[in-house]
């Protein structure tokens, strides 16, 4: 582990950031399944129910190849370019 | 001093000093001759009074007490002190260093080294005070003197950050922890500590050595930066000089130069915020430019020089990060500049046959100083290869400003920093002096125009509008004017290689009160 100073004035707490929240969810949504068995169980019920929802948003699918590495790049990179949101799926 | 401690021993047992009894603590390590040679000595003390005193060995080296104690086949405890603190509390210099202290804490002898006759003397005195008998060691086989080696914990890079760790350390700014499985760099992307490009990370280590740049306190504060009107101190400024790549000799210049744009004549709030896209231009005169190995000759406006690229860095670094100052926040440049990245260079003094820039503004020759000067572009050439008169080339950089902002526009309340290359100024002196006052008369001369000139028109929209033309008289409109309000609008410095014909200048921002004066100040070091 490395420590390292605040270079800034401290108001802001240092923190990961998450992304800014707007409010509402529009666009396309992925659905990040991770291959760890069932979790598409989860992910199909969670399509089901954004759909009904969420009638004016798309919904895709995705999937990592194994869950015991890390997303490979190409397929992050092409969520990054097709989704305005991610949910990823962890169940076991 | 002889402060408490809580070490644990190759069995993994935890030893707590004080003990309440006395004490014979022994510090080595295992890559020291002398210690080699006092190992086997402090176990035979350990075996004389190890039942009416703790005897404890503290080696600075995990590994190295596991050879020590297979090496001399050691009994005694040897406690983990790898972590230095304890040998850093304690503050000694040389290894082995052997403290014999009484039941209260009291010290009665410090050893360091390895002096035959202090450690039989030493031996001498345990046995009296334990009413014992001295150690089993044949004295007589052992060398007079020994001088041991500097203790671990003084080696710089382990120095550093125990200064750093300590109770008294100046360091006082928020740490943070990035986890050993996150890229360090990445992580001060994500933190939006930096201008775009990478970062040195500031452990507490560089800050500490960076601090050692300057007697000022780690904890005065230097200026109040806005937009977030945060109070900088000099440990702050330190840090982003770290992340900016400078050395600790340059760190006198930062802070100075904070202490300039943080100024209400500078304006940094304006000249950051505006949509013209203003940044600070450093200029660097006096002794310190070549004590820290700045460059001003050839292509002392460009890359390479380590003090040129990273002095402006740091300042825009402190700004965006103690200030808050970023663009789509308070910074609204339409399209910025690379200035605002870095803009720093010292003026060439030894290469003028003028007053140094700082001289000019007040400053004694042998003051260090920084100026800093609003400027929305630049460095612009000024080229000219055929002139061989000084008017002709002082006309030339006259012609090469009346292009500031727009070359229609004239009489601009607005400053220009006109860096002169060695080749232009050996043309201007070619017949004699000549002088600034001349200089600046020229560019004015050269570039006065009828104002009509100035007057809207199809080609361009911009400058005088017709409606307001119309109102003035044809003398009025036939009357001159050159392109600065005022030649002091014109600051003049000489910088850059001695081959080329090539001149620069930048190009200011609202000049006065309403935006933005240049500051000169004095670098403390």
């Amino acid at each position: 582990m490395t420590t390292i100073l605040d270079p800034t004035d401290e108001r802001v707490p240092v923190a990961r950031r998450i992304t800014p929240r707007t409010g509402d969810i529009t666009g396309v949504v992925g659905l990040l399944d991770i291959s760890k068995p069932r979790g598409n169980v989860m992910l199909d019920e969670l399509e089901r129910l954004m759909a009904e929802r969420l009638p004016g948003v798309e919904l895709r699918r995705y999937r990592k190849p194994t869950f015991t590495k890390p997303c490979p790049t190409d397929l992050r990179l092409q969520i990054k370019s097709e989704c305005n949101y991610l949910v990823e799926a962890l169940a076991d | 001093m002889t402060t408490a401690f809580n070490l644990i021993d190759m069995e993994g047992v935890t030893r707590a000093y004080p003990t309440g009894r006395p004490s014979l603590i022994c510090f080595v390590k295992e890559d020291c001759q002398t210690c080699n040679l006092a190992a086997p000595v402090i176990e035979s003390f350990a075996k004389a009074w190890g039942t009416k005193a703790d005897v404890w060995m503290l080696g600075q080296s995990t590994d190295g007490n596991l050879i020590l104690k297979d090496r001399h086949g050691l009994t005694l405890p040897i406690l983990d002190e790898s972590g230095c603190k304890t040998s850093f509390a304690w503050d000694f210099e040389i290894v082995p260093a052997l403290f014999w202290l009484g039941a209260d804490g009291t010290l009665k002898t410090k050893l360091e080294g390895f002096v035959r006759q202090e450690w039989q003397d030493l031996d001498t005195q345990i046995a009296a005070d334990l009413k014992g008998q001295p150690a089993a060691v044949a004295w007589s086989e052992l060398p007079e003197w020994r001088p041991g080696c500097g203790s671990k914990h003084l080696d710089p890079q382990i120095h550093d950050k125990l200064l750093a760790d300590a109770t008294d350390s100046p360091i006082r700014a928020r740490r943070i922890e990035i986890a050993s499985a996150d890229d360090i760099a990445e992580f001060m992307y994500d933190q939006g500590f930096s201008d775009g490009l990478p970062l040195v990370p500031p452990t507490a280590e560089r800050v500490l050595r960076m601090l050692n740049g300057t007697s000022r306190g780690a904890q005065d504060v230097v200026a109040i930066v806005p937009p977030n009107m945060a109070p900088v101190t000099v440990e702050k400024i330190a840090i982003n000089a770290v992340m900016a790549g400078c050395k600790p000799e340059y760190l006198p210049v930062v802070i100075a130069a904070v202490e300039a744009v943080c100024t209400d004549e500078f304006n940094m709030h304006g000249v950051n915020a505006t949509t013209m896209g203003a940044s600070p231009v450093l200029v660097i005169n006096g002794p310190i430019r070549a004590r820290i190995g700045m460059n001003m000759k050839l292509a002392a406006l460009g890359p390479d020089n380590r003090a040129n690229a990273t002095i402006g860095r740091a300042l825009r670094l402190v700004v965006r990060n103690v200030g808050g100052a970023r663009p789509g926040g308070t910074d609204r440049s339409t399209l910025s500049t690379p200035m605002k990245i870095t803009m720093c260079f010292p003026e060439w003094e030894e290469g003028s046959p003028w007053e140094p820039l700082h001289v000019e503004r007040g400053f004694r020759a042998e003051d260090s100083v920084v100026t800093a000067f609003a400027m929305t572009s630049g460095p612009t050439q000024i080229v000219d290869q055929e002139s061989r008169q000084p008017d002709q080339m002082g006309g030339t950089l006259g012609l090469g400003l009346e292009s500031m902002f727009l070359s229609k526009i004239h009489r601009m309340p607005t400053d220009a920093l006109l860096v002169v290359c060695p080749e232009h100024v050996k043309t201007l002196i070619s017949e004699g002096d000549y002088s600034k006052a001349r200089l600046r008369a020229r560019i004015q001369a050269v570039t006065a125009r009828p104002l009509r000139e100035m007057v809207a028109n199809e080609i361009s929209g911009a400058g005088i509008p017709l409606a307001m033309a119309a109102k003035m008289s044809e003398a009025h409109l036939s009357g001159l004017v050159s392109k600065f309000a005022d030649e002091q609008n014109i600051h003049i410095v000489v910088a850059g290689s001695e081959a080329g014909k090539f001149s620069a200048a930048f190009h200011g921002w609202v000049t006065g009160p309403m935006g933005s004066i240049s500051v000169s100040r004095k670098i403390e070091t």
